[in-house]
């Protein structure tokens, strides 16, 4: 009924930030044909955002590095609780994913012999990202931009996902990913998660048109979804609008399981005055081009945080972090240059205990320790970002920074080497995608993993629907089209109170087909309109959902605050089936946020949830009343799913390492000085 | 600067119609073009038709035409004006409008499209990768900050009033992306005969207006389209190269 626009393909990805476009390349290489389904213009993704670099291996700088010092540093960054799989794909394969990005036009920083210069990140041993400037996010996307288009790769521009197409499972399912103990049939579906109906297999999306709200499907036998994160349910964060976790609420819904959703990276250093720009991220590059964080009392306070796993690599005098800069011979690495769990607590402490700057932060300084110039070559764009937005000259003083919501680490559970979900014909990679960075994600790691995860989806997705000759495809049933049409429409139904909206007039248009939808229908996604209930204001509903997010799911969680946070949760599940909007379908922001609230209530419970099984402090999770690590928990992952409707959390145990890879970790602390090759005359006890 | 009530007036409407609106909007210090669009879209208008994304001038989403001149609305603090001023928001005159203000710039991807793909040579490293000077890329570096947000499209006299033009032009935008290009280290095609047939650059008078407009400072006339107009001249206007083309030509 809803649509007659309908697009027949291989593979649909969607999503067009790094990871996707990456996926979608590596499908068309495979001969695949695939579609890229993306909520704003193309080359407009969060992806743009990333600063300092994209980690790999390559030696460059220091013919030291190796994939098995980059492995390591990654899993100690999440505190262990990483697939191990995953985390040394991504080791091996970031280096050969960066020369790639070269051959397709990337310009990255020169050595002073031509090839790619890499810089000094938190966590990472050796310098070893790949970088332009402070925005390498803008070249990865820019140069798989321009192949895309010279690959004349279909692009859907500013069209959102509403749904994955599902048939139900069938005998004969190819063998990527397959979905082990799914419920048979699940019945009285409640809200926005009624459409996760068995897992079967998947079957397309079913989408709308953000410029003429008019709907449009695709029929394909494989989905990659690479929509990034979920920053947009806190108050506070460096995402833009599109993170609103539609991947992960798409996968969840469709039948496939999340993991490790508590972990929820605050970056240490995001901008928070003024007001209106408070969460816009500043780069680490600021630290790993020399720039310290001080008290308001002046003091380097990253001092008094080393933690003991960290400390037989962390500098503990400033001379010796000072001299680290130019001499990684015999100076240990500033501590300024934690992985960013540690350097966001410690902010946090300081902050929390009166030491902070004028606006709540605290200071990063780079002006009294680098010459303008060099500030200015290393650091344009956030120069230019402090001079514009905050009336602050970073080569003459200091910046205010504090924690802002940067990166999920959990998401949608996948095969470490195919990028298969639990449902057959689903991948995912990217942010949305769990299990690459365990309980903590280190800063350079996410362009490196979007690259190599990204190809992987791309090709086993494409290897996937080739596998299914055509008439073994399966086509979705028109109902759940039509009950996630009606849901989508129904927000039209009620006017905003008087007062609230001046401008547009509420219009019933396109609504009237929504009357006759089942229930499933109507609980789906929905809103019931009832007299007794006022309407709900979009905008109003997300700044609730994010204020309760913020305050008792953020980065210090109890017990008590986790508990109220759910039923909060619920109350605004409740308000949201009241949502209304006014206007038309064609280009309305109110209504498109509507349609995201959904997802945004999926992941906050699904967070909340996840952080309340979690008692104990680990990575992006702090928990104020279980503060250390529990060795309980050291080898856990919590994985949730939809059973009947209802959220379901279970465990799962970690994949053992085998033993050449455990060795890598036993003794850390000397090892690592003895690889560095330092002379016994340096730090030595 | 304290709180204090903007007098804002957006431009609403469609393809087919649309006026100027006045609002009365609360604002606070610090605050951008982009903030106060955004309370208007929360408090009065929520149907408010607004492209944006990152918020923080990376992304090159939210462009609008702020009191007459081509801005990124996010970077465009509203200290830049007095609290009495009315500030006019409309959308990018030169491409056709959606809803509000946001247009369709499609015409950017088409022409985009025409470009011929990077094409390097064989790698100069025995380890089987590229060497590049960093001196040899500076200036495709600076061409490379471009971050599309189409101001330069926009203000372009060529295209902006002279719909004519553009199957013709490409834009300021596309002369960049050409040159960097053309001015790659590794880059093997020419693309001199494309500059100066299907992307127009003999359109561009070099008034320099995308320059004046462009967020990330980019010499977009200076560095980009005037060395290209001079190769273009190079090869196909230069006196001696035409006759010595001319014979070659006769001899094969």
């Amino acid at each position: 009924m809803s649509t007659s626009e309908r697009h027949t393909y291989d593979v649909v990805v969607i999503g067009a930030g790094g990871a996707g476009l990456r996926a979608a390349l590596e499908a068309h290489e495979q001969g695949a044909r695939v579609a890229v389904v993306c909520k704003s213009l193309l080359g407009k993704a969060h992806t743009v955002m990333a600063e300092g670099g994209i980690a790999a291996a390559m030696g460059n700088v220091w013919p030291e590095d190796n994939w098995q010092t980059h492995f390591r540093d990654t899993m100690r960054g999440g505190k262990m609780l990483n697939q191990w799989q995953m985390a040394r794909i991504h080791a091996e394969e970031a280096p050969a994913r960066v020369w790639e990005l070269e051959e397709w036009g990337a310009v990255f920083d020169r050595t002073p012999d031509g090839r790619i210069l890499q810089r000094d990140f938190g966590g990472h041993r050796f310098a070893r990202l790949a970088h332009v400037g402070d925005r390498t996010g803008l070249e990865l996307i820019r140069t798989l931009q321009n192949r895309l288009i010279s690959k004349r790769i279909d692009v859907f521009m500013e069209c959102t996902v509403l749904r994955l197409l599902t048939v139900p499972g069938a005998a004969d399912r190819p063998g990527a990913g397959r979905a082990s103990d799914e419920p048979e049939a699940l019945s009285a579906p409640a809200r926005e998660r009624s459409s996760a109906r068995v897992a079967g297999r998947i079957a397309g999306a079913f989408a709308y048109w953000r410029e003429s709200g008019t709907f449009v499907r695709f029929d394909a036998p494989a989905v990659v979804l690479a929509t990034g994160g979920i920053g947009k349910s806190y108050q506070v964060t460096s995402n833009s609008w599109e993170y609103t976790g539609d991947g992960h609420a798409l996968a969840l819904w469709a039948g496939a399981a999340l993991m490790d959703m508590e972990f929820v990276q605050f970056h240490p250093t995001g901008m928070v005055w003024p007001p209106s720009v408070k969460g816009i991220l500043v780069t680490e590059g600021v630290r790993g081009d020399g720039g310290v964080l001080l008290n308001s009392e002046g003091r380097r306070f990253m001092f008094d945080y080393i933690p003991p796993v960290f400390a037989a690599e962390t500098a503990d005098s400033e001379e010796e972090a000072d001299r680290w800069y130019t001499d990684k011979k015999t100076a240990r690495r500033p501590p300024e240059l934690l992985p960013r769990d540690e350097v966001a607590r410690a902010i946090n402490a300081e902050i929390k205990a009166g030491r902070g700057s004028p606006h709540g932060g605290v200071h990063l300084d780079i002006a009294s320790r680098r010459d303008p110039e060099y500030i200015r070559r290393r650091l344009p764009s956030m120069y230019h970002q402090f001079t514009e937005l905050a009336d602050v000259d970073i080569t003459r003083e200091p910046m205010e920074v504090g924690p802002t919501c940067h990166y999920v680490m959990g998401g949608i559970k996948v095969d470490p080497s195919t990028a298969a979900a639990t449902v057959p014909g689903l991948f995912a990679a990217g942010e949305c995608a769990a299990g690459m960075h365990g309980s903590n994600r280190l800063g350079g790691n996410s362009l490196s993993d979007l690259l190599v995860f990204g190809r992987r989806a791309g090709l086993h997705a494409a290897r996937y629907a080739q596998s299914l000759p055509a008439h073994k495809r399966a086509v979705a049933d028109d109902a759940q089209i039509d009950a996630t049409a009606a849901a989508a429409l129904a927000p039209f139904a009620a006017a905003l109170t008087p007062g609230s909206a001046q401008a547009g007039t509420a219009s019933a248009e396109g609504t009237a087909s929504s009357a006759g939808g089942t229930t499933s229908a109507r609980d789906s996604a929905g809103t019931s309109v009832s007299p007794s209930h006022p309407p709900e204001n979009p905008y109003q509903l997300q700044n609730d959902i994010q204020d309760v997010m913020q305050r008792l799911v953020g980065i210090i969680r109890t017990e008590s605050e986790l508990v109220r946070a759910l039923k909060e949760i619920e109350t605004l599940r409740s308000r949201a089936r009241h949502v209304a909007v006014v206007g038309h379908r064609q280009y309305n922001p109110g209504w498109h946020l509507a349609l995201d609230l959904g997802s945004l209530l999926t992941v906050a419970e699904c967070i909340t949830t996840a952080a309340l099984a979690r008692r104990e402090s680990r990575g992006g999770h702090t928990r104020d009343d279980y503060p250390s690590a529990d060795p309980a928990f050291a080898t856990l992952n919590h994985v949730l799913r939809l059973r009947d409707g209802r959220l379901v959390l279970t465990t799962e145990p970690l994949p053992a390492m085998p033993p050449e890879l455990a060795a890598l970790f036993e003794d850390a602390g000397a090892e690592s000085r003895a690889d560095r090759g330092a002379p016994a005359g340096g730090k030595g006890s | 600067m304290a709180a204090y009530d903007l007098s804002l007036r957006v431009w609403r409407g469609d393809s087919d119609s649309g006026d100027l609106q006045d609002y009365t909007v609360g604002v606070e210090e610090g605050m951008v073009v982009l903030d106060a669009l955004h309370r208007l879209q929360q408090t009065q208008a929520p149907d408010l038709a607004v492209r944006w994304n990152c918020k923080a001038g990376k992304c090159g989403s939210c462009s609008a035409e702020v009191n007459g001149r081509p801005r990124l609305t996010c970077m465009t603090r509203l200290n830049l004006f007095a609290p009495t001023d009315t500030v006019t928001v409309t959308p990018l005159r030169t491409f056709p409008v959606i809803r509000d203000l946001v247009t369709d710039v499609s015409y950017n991807y088409e022409k985009a499209a025409q470009v011929p793909a990077f094409a390097p040579g064989a790698p100069a490293g025995d380890d089987g990768h590229h060497r590049m000077k960093q001196s040899d890329v500076d200036r495709v570096q600076e061409f490379r900050t471009c971050i599309e947000c189409f101001l330069c499209q926009t203000v372009c006299h060529v295209i902006r009033d002279h719909e004519e033009n553009k199957p013709v032009f490409a834009g300021p935008r596309l002369m960049i992306r050409y040159a960097e290009l053309e001015m790659h280290p590794l880059d093997t095609h020419d693309r001199r005969d494309l500059l100066r047939g299907r992307a127009g650059i003999g359109y561009c008078n070099i008034t320099k207006c995308c320059t004046e407009v462009c967020p990330e400072h980019i010499s977009i006339t200076d560095n980009a389209i005037i060395p290209l107009k001079e190769r273009v001249v190079d090869t196909a206007y230069d006196p001696i190269t035409r006759l010595g083309n001319r014979i070659l030509r006769r001899r094969r």
